[in-house]
């Protein structure tokens, strides 16, 4: 990698420290070239209340889908997203957002279909930043455009689909990360959060419930790999030799348990259903159970 | 039927360009009027939370002698979005008769061209809030005046 890891000890234990930089870090490196800093949210105006100076925007819903069909962008569409943000193949990438960094854990992942080698994550996201008071602009960058080379996407080793998930009922480990009122049914949307349309409740069988939310801190950074691994390891029995799908409601809360299940413990294999409960609540004839 | 005000403000958003109606949007949340002081110590009758939002928001209606509607809000900096429909909202049906906002279609936001932004699902918070509005109208005897 180009530019060093956050030496930062409290990343050391972590399967792979790299993926992590604090916020002393980060305010350190914002006039760094190889460094872009992109901000993912859930509220689509938060960045233009304030984001860290230099740091672009990316949005799930506006730049990450595809307008038409329900898929991220394609190959070329990523290419000139990254070109237009100044991003090149080699840039360093550090993801930040709102809410415990749900929507940059997302669009880490999503970075990381297409293969982007040098992706991170600001542990703590935006609300360690402000909390700390470090400084916030409202002024937009213009980056110059980058040259960033069409990549295929690879959908196999990190996504998982519907029938994929179908298969894995009985014969792999599947981790619901849902509330425990989303995963026993009685709930059909995150408590406070606007119903999502899932005709169905309840989980898909065999999956366990592993709230997302044990995974962080209050102040928003990841909890300790003792921590984690007594959870994951110890409690759910998760091992290196399993293949592990994730899944939420709409894929971005399990895309944070797919960054600590891969970057911060270090499975080797673990997918994250995007899909998730929104399809499986109305697919037809799929087994539930509540 | 759309009231005029809620109405100029719908087209206003739906002739800009795209890439200016977050910006119009996020005015709107900046330009939400703080909550008065009599609101903040009143109890949960008065101030009612919307639970369909995903942040804390909380709104209060009031319908004066003249049968016009009034309308409080108070969402956390925090939820821009959600600030911004209050904004649309109050900008647009503060002072409205209570004909007007009973009135006034679910899906008024339709046309604001904003689903292209904001993920449509999370649109609905803007109905949800009209929603609740409409219901308090009808709890202070709105509908039979």
């Amino acid at each position: 990698m180009p530019v060093e890891r956050d030496p930062a000890p409290q990343f050391d234990a972590y399967a792979h420290p790299e993926r992590l930089v604090s916020t002393e870090w980060l305010a350190a490196h914002l006039d760094d070239p190889n460094v872009v800093v992109a901000e993912s949210d859930e509220d689509v105006l938060v960045y233009e209340t304030g984001h860290i100076p230099g740091a672009v925007k990316i949005d799930w819903h506006s730049d990450l889908n595809d307008p038409l069909t329900r898929d991220y962008v394609d190959e070329n569409g990523f290419a000139e997203l990254m070109s237009r943000k100044g991003i090149g193949r080699d840039t360093t990438l550090v993801f930040y957002g709102d809410n415990f960094n749900w929507w940059a854990s997302y669009a880490l992942w999503v970075a990381s279909l297409f293969g982007h080698a040098d992706v991170r994550l600001l542990d703590g996201g935006r609300q360690k930043w402000i909390a700390e008071g470090r400084e916030i602009t409202t002024d937009v960058p213009a980056p110059a455009p980058a040259t960033y080379p069409v990549t295929p996407r690879d959908d196999a080793s990190l996504r998982a689909f519907k029938d994929d998930v179908l298969a894995h009922i009985g014969t792999g480990p599947l981790v619901d990360v849902r509330s425990p009122g989303e995963y026993s049914g009685e709930l059909s949307h995150m408590p406070d959060y606007p119903q999502e349309g899932a005709i169905r409740t309840g989980h898909v069988p065999t999956a366990v419930n592993v709230p997302w939310k044990r995974a962080a801190n209050d102040d928003g950074t990841f909890r300790s790999l003792a921590d984690l691994r007594a959870i994951y390891v110890e409690e759910q029995g998760l091992t290196e030799t399993d293949d592990v799908i994730a899944y939420c409601r709409i894929g971005e809360r399990s895309s944070h348990t797919w960054f600590v299940l891969t970057h911060l413990i270090g499975l080797p294999r673990v997918r994250n259903y995007d899909g998730s409960w929104v399809e499986w609540g109305n697919a037809v004839r799929v087994p539930i159970e509540k | 039927m759309i009231p005029a005000p809620l109405q100029e403000i719908v087209d206003d958003f739906a002739d800009s360009p795209a890439s200016f109606r977050l910006e119009m949007l996020l005015g709107f949340a900046n330009g939400l009027p703080p909550l008065p002081e009599r609101f903040a110590a009143a109890g949960g009758e008065v101030l009612q939370r919307v639970p369909e939002c995903q942040t804390p928001f909380f709104l209060a209606v009031e319908i004066d002698e003249d049968d016009r509607v009034h309308l409080f809000f108070d969402a956390p900096r925090e939820a821009p979005t959600t600030r911004g429909y209050a904004g649309v909202l109050a900008e647009g049906l503060d002072g409205a008769p209570v004909s007007s906002v009973l009135e006034t279609p679910p899906d008024f936001f339709s046309k604001m061209g904003l689903a292209e932004l904001i993920s449509p699902l999370r649109l609905r918070g803007m109905s949800a809030i009209l929603a609740h509005i409409k219901r308090r109208v009808v709890e202070l005897g709105g509908a039979s005046s």
